[in-house]
């Protein structure tokens, strides 16, 4: 069920976030191999809303591809073809898991509330340059149109019920780009497959990892009994102080085999933290968006 | 009860719990703090980690000593520990009280009466019976064993004596000892005795002794002497001790009369010294002043050195009338005189005028004949005044007429011509031996050397006047001395030289011994059995044994044997108690501490035990020792929250930030100020509900209708004023806007009597309910409901909805709805006498005079008035232009209702019916 109010809120402001920025046009070397029709024109008929010719029916058209007018004027039936354009699908995945749902202090958002403002935002912009936005989900499709974003902003403002969350890629069309947005905390094992996955369909993307401040400081200390936020997990040490090194230097392999992963499959990865201005990601994100590999 | 040195336990079984501790020790290392649970995703990352250091599972050995230690003082709490706990076991038999009773018991008095009720109060909880002796006063009969009770009452009459026991009566009171054996408690003043041990003895003899000392040590000051020009004065102590410093203050009357202190000196006892002294130089004028000295701070006559002529030195003046002969020292009328009395008396010499007026106590006139009649007339006056005048007769007195033929008033007694000479080359008799001295002389019980011989005298006259004025003659009778008073004074003459020309007596010790008597000089030291004896002292005033000195009042003179027997050993008794003696111009101090008075301590047997006098009073300390633990533990949360990290957290911060909010918040009163402000110009003012959305409401509302009033009328009302009918003063207010609340709380009784002193003023209050009368069920509201609660103990008069021809009215607009917010329902007002009648022709009846104390709605004026600071409604009212037209006919109620406060019912005068007649007419 979708929280109207919370979807109404995130979408107005990830419009605000998204006026400051210039429509995004998604890469045009990518256009030659999708065959999803957008603003950016082939010169070739195609689907598409500009008029590109006339040609004379063949049998294999269908009678409603007929263009009536033209064919009065003359005694063969004639089809209207319209130009091919080039759309870009973009694909969003944000984590929607209970870990997203974290805040070290109630002064900073959630992680998930940062990202699903940074992916809405995104998407806004996308659709600002007739990209066509959908999510990993099959449900809502790669679609272009400002009701896109009703739709997506709805489906994002869901929580799911996982500690962790891992990313899908089966419903991602081939040549498609990819945005998947979470913390990367839980198994790395999904997001890996998931990348192949995406590799193998060409599909290319960014990965950005959003974290708070406290899960890179690790600032606890004493006897703590470290609880998932789903409670799944639970982990008790007695001097909290001295995993933080540890902590840290696992944490830092995370990133690192993060990385690696994202080389391999030619994408982006990003950092971002709850505490840093959401401006500065969706900037980065937007470059990153861009970018050809 | 188990005892433990000072402390004893009433449950001492519980004590066993402490075995349990190291138990609990076990059990503390072994359970680690209590974990914080924390949801973190990170804990992904953390699984499979391991603890480094074992160690850190354990609670810190201190935080385990803090808890150990609130556990043992919870167990010892439990446990009723009694500080000095009072032995139940309790011996029987009977008790005697022994104190001593003398003056080094009173500096601790109270204490020792402290000791001896609760000594009684034992002995009455275990019914023994107790008679209580005190040493300086004892009983005449066999010891008074009673009930303890009868013996609680007098406790507070006893009272220490300003000298030692009497060891005669000591020794009567052991022989006097029961036959049975009873137990002894001696709360002794701690001073060496030797009249203790036989009664000691004694008292063994019939049962256990216990001693009861003061620690503290008992300070005494030894009589001060003159010496060297100085006072010498001397603290005592009993045993030597550290080093110590001590105050001796001097105290006397001031030229007023008026009794201060006069110097202070201070006194340092070296270690190991028993004996502090110090010497004090001080002017004659104020030294002569001194009365007493005192050890500043104790109150013990020990403490308390009374002076006598000891330390005053008179003035005497020395003239001589024949200065200009130049010839031997020892030939000078005046060397005896002056080396008699140099070391006693302050010397003046000069010319007869000057001397005078260095006002002397004594004049020594050494053979002069003649004074001018000025001189004569002055030194008559003095003298009667209460100088003394001693003269010595001579060769140029012998020679001259003075006193011959008529009495001179310088002059005791009349003179024959010429005088005589015994025993000389040229005479047959012997030269005259002094006869003793007669009862009654005032040098009665000296005794006579016998070298002194009279060679030449000057004779009396014998005339009938003589004989009681002869004071000492010689062995044929002839006067030697003679002395007469005149006024207060008196005169005295020597009927031979002040030289040894005439008589041996200036050579002799029996001139300076008289000289004393006659007071011309002061005696340096104690004096001594025979400068007492054959004399009567009065006691003029008395030491007790607290060192306050009082009039001696109707006591029996002292023989001077008796007093001059106590000088000397330092002991005063109850038959010649501590005080000044006079006798004649002479005063003696008998002080408690004599001049050769030694403190020593009281030395006690080995086996007596000796307790200290502190009133070992129960005290139950469980709570002091369970509030201990509770510290502990409360500091153990601190620490624990500490050590798990969670002290320094947003919320601690936050928490500390409130809890100091909280102490620092001081609510801040209303002054003067505010009086100020309500009273320097005319406010509208509301009362405050308790409510803060109805309190701002009404606060605009007042705003708003003070700014309606200031644009439309002459009234130009301050600021609105918020009122605590609790605290504040409502007599500033002519007018009070009371929204009620259906939740307001009553107001006091005090805010009762202010607010029907406001009503009975002629103030107004206008009651508001706010709710537009409007209840579920027809009924009261709930707010009405209130109204009625608050409004029962009000002096409220009988009230009727606003009648149409009510001053309300018209005292401003012509009104004759009175909507707020809400329009409808009634407003009460006073009602009028029900014997109000309209005139004829008249729209508006005769109305009572006055305005209305009250009036009552629901109408919710405030909101109806209340402006936002831009000047807009704040509240909307009614719909559209009717709404408009509702909210203007609310602020002309507000206006016509300050109107009616202001000028009461001027309006209803009849003065204005011709115009408002006109008006209505319209």
């Amino acid at each position: 069920m979708t929280d109207l109010p919370a979807a109404g809120s995130l979408r107005a402001g990830a419009e605000a976030l998204a006026a400051a920025l210039p429509p995004l046009l998604a890469d045009a070397r990518h256009l030659a191999q999708t065959v999803v029709l957008g603003e950016h024109g082939r010169r070739r008929a195609g689907l598409g809303d500009a008029f590109w010719q006339y040609r004379p029916a063949t049998p294999s058209d269908e009678a409603r591809t007929i263009d009536w007018r033209r064919s009065a004027r003359s005694d063969t039936p004639f089809v209207r073809e319209k130009e091919w354009q080039a759309a870009q699908s973009v694909v969003l995945w944000v984590d929607d898991a209970r870990a997203m749902a974290f805040a070290s202090t109630p002064r900073l958002p959630t992680k998930a509330a940062r990202a699903r403002l940074l992916a809405m935002a995104l998407a806004v912009l996308l659709i600002r340059g007739g990209e066509r936005v959908g999510l990993a989900d099959p449900d809502l499709p790669p679609r272009r149109g400002a009701g896109q974003l009703f739709r997506l902003a709805g489906r994002l403002a869901e929580d799911g019920a996982a500690d962790y969350g891992a990313p899908s890629v089966a419903a991602v069309p081939g040549q498609a780009r990819a945005l998947f947005v979470s913390d990367f905390l839980g198994d790395l094992a999904p997001v890996e497959a998931a990348l192949a996955t995406a590799a193998d369909r060409g599909v290319r993307g960014t990965l950005l990892q959003v974290l708070d401040p406290a899960e890179e400081a690790f600032p606890f200390e004493g006897r703590t009994i470290f609880e998932s936020m789903g409670g799944a997990l639970r982990f008790e040490t007695l001097k909290a102080g001295d995993l933080r090194g540890r902590y840290r230097e696992r944490l830092a392999g995370r990133k690192a085999r993060l990385a690696g992963l994202a080389r391999q499959a030619g994408w982006h990865l990003g950092l971002h933290h709850t505490d840093a201005p959401a401006q500065a990601a969706l900037l980065w994100l937007h470059r990153a968006m861009e970018r050809v590999h | 009860m188990l005892v433990l040195g000072p402390v004893g336990f009433t449950a001492p079984a519980l004590l066993l719990g402490l075995a349990v501790l190291p138990v609990l020790w076990f059990l503390l290392r072994a359970v680690p703090p209590a974990p914080v649970r924390r949801r973190f995703p990170g804990v992904a990352l953390l699984l499979g980690l391991k603890d480094e250091t074992a160690e850190a599972d354990r609670t810190p050995w201190w935080l385990l000593l803090l808890r150990m230690a609130a556990a043992a003082l919870l167990i010892l709490g439990f446990a009723g520990p009694v500080l000095n706990p009072e032995p139940r076991a309790a011996a029987g038999g009977p008790l005697l009280v022994i104190a001593d009773g003398t003056w080094a018991d009173a500096a601790d008095w109270p204490r020792r009466q402290e000791r001896i009720t609760a000594l009684l109060d034992e002995a009455g909880r275990n019914g023994r019976p107790v008679a209580v002796v005190v040493l300086t006063d004892p009983p005449a009969g066999p010891l008074p064993f009673q009930a303890a009770g009868s013996w609680a009452e007098r406790v507070a009459g006893l009272e220490p004596r300003p000298f030692a026991p009497d060891p005669d009566a000591l020794a009567a009171l052991s022989a006097r000892l029961p036959e049975t054996g009873f137990e002894t408690v001696w709360l002794s003043d701690g001073l060496a005795r030797d009249s203790r041990a036989p009664l000691l003895a004694a008292l063994e003899a019939h049962g256990p002794v216990r001693v009861v000392e003061s620690p503290r040590p008992v300070l005494a000051l030894a009589p001060a002497a003159f010496r060297e020009g100085a006072i010498a004065l001397a603290v005592l102590r009993p045993a030597a001790g550290p080093e110590a410093g001590v105050t001796v203050s001097a105290h006397g009357l001031d030229p007023a009369g008026i009794a201060r202190e006069l110097a202070r000196l201070g006194l340092v006892f070296a270690a190991g010294a028993t004996t502090a002294e110090a010497a004090l130089a001080l002017p004659p004028e104020l030294r002569n002043r001194i009365l007493s000295f005192q050890i500043a701070g104790i109150r013990s006559a020990g403490a308390v050195s009374l002076t006598d002529d000891a330390l005053r030195r008179r003035k005497v003046a020395l003239i001589a009338g024949r200065e200009d002969r130049e010839g031997l020292d020892l030939l000078s009328p005046l060397h005896y005189l002056r080396n008699a009395l140099a070391p006693v008396a302050e010397l003046i010499d000069g010319p007869l005028e000057d001397v005078l007026h260095a006002a002397p106590d004594v004049i020594v006139l050494a053979d002069v004949a003649r004074l001018t009649e000025a001189e004569a007339a002055t030194m008559l006056a003095w003298v009667e005044r209460g100088g003394l005048l001693v003269r010595f007769a001579g060769p140029r007195l012998a020679a001259s007429d003075v006193a011959r033929t008529a009495e001179n008033p310088l002059m005791p007694v009349r003179l024959r011509e010429g005088g005589r000479t015994l025993g000389g080359a040229m005479s047959w008799g012997e030269p005259k031996r002094l006869r003793p001295f007669p009862d009654g002389s005032p040098f009665a019980g000296l005794p006579i050397p016998e070298d002194v011989q009279v060679a030449a005298q000057v004779l009396a006259q014998p005339d009938p006047s003589l004989a009681e004025r002869t004071i000492a003659s010689l062995a044929d009778g002839t006067p030697l001395v003679t002395r007469r008073l005149a006024g207060q004074g008196q005169v005295v003459l020597f009927h031979v030289t002040a030289n040894a020309e005439w008589s041996t007596l200036p050579l002799s010790g029996l001139f300076v011994q008289m000289l004393e008597r006659l007071a011309v000089s002061t005696r340096p030291a104690a004096p001594a059995a025979e400068d007492l004896e054959g004399t009567v002292w009065v006691a003029e005033k008395r030491l007790d044994a607290f060192g306050r000195v009082g009039e001696a009042g109707q006591i029996a003179g002292v023989a001077g044997s008796a007093l001059a027997g106590a000088i000397a050993a330092g002991a005063p008794s109850a038959a010649v108690p501590p005080g000044v003696y006079a006798a004649g111009d002479r005063r003696v101090a008998l002080n408690v501490i004599g001049y050769g008075t030694v403190l020593a301590p009281a030395v006690w047997p080995a086996w007596i035990p000796v307790e200290g006098l502190a009133p070992a009073a129960e005290r139950p300390l469980k709570g002091e020792v369970l509030a201990g633990a509770l510290a502990l533990l409360l500091l153990d949360i601190l620490v624990a929250l500490w050590i798990s990290g969670r002290l320094g957290g947003p919320r601690a911060t936050s928490a500390a930030v409130a809890l100091a909010a909280l102490l620092v918040a001081t609510e801040a009163r209303a002054d003067d100020s505010a009086a100020i402000r309500a009273t320097g110009q005319f406010a509208l003012a509301h009362v405050l509900s308790g409510d803060p959305e109805v309190d701002r409401m009404a606060a605009a509302g007042l705003a708003g209708l003070t700014r309606r009033l200031f644009e439309r009328t002459s009234v130009e009302p301050a600021e609105p004023i918020a009122v605590d009918i609790e605290t504040d003063e409502l007599a500033f207010f002519p007018f009070l806007y009371w929204p009620v609340t259906a939740d307001q709380p009553l107001p006091s009784d005090a805010a009762y009597a202010r607010l029907n002193h406001f009503l009975r003023t002629g103030g107004l209050i206008l009651f508001d309910t706010r709710d537009a009368d409007i209840a579920p069920s027809g009924g009261t509201t709930a707010a009405g409901r209130r109204l009625r609660e608050i409004a029962r103990p009000l002096d409220v008069p009988a009230l009727e909805p606003v009648p149409t021809d009510h001053v309300l009215t018209r005292t401003f607009y012509l009104i004759q709805e009175f909507p707020g917010r809400f329009a409808g329902r009634e407003v009460w007002v006073e009602a009028a006498a029900p014997d109000a009648e309209r005139a004829e022709g008249m729209p508006f009846r005769n109305l009572n005079d006055g305005v209305t104390p009250v009036v009552i709605g629901g109408n919710d004026w405030a909101a109806a008035w209340a402006l936002d600071p831009r000047g807009g409604p704040m509240v909307p009212v009614g719909r559209g232009l009717g709404g408009e037209r509702q909210r203007e006919l609310a602020v002309r109620f507000g206006v016509n209702l300050v109107m009616h406060v202001l000028t009461g019912n001027y309006k209803s005068d009849q003065v204005h019916v011709p115009a408002l007649l006109e008006r209505l007419g319209q």
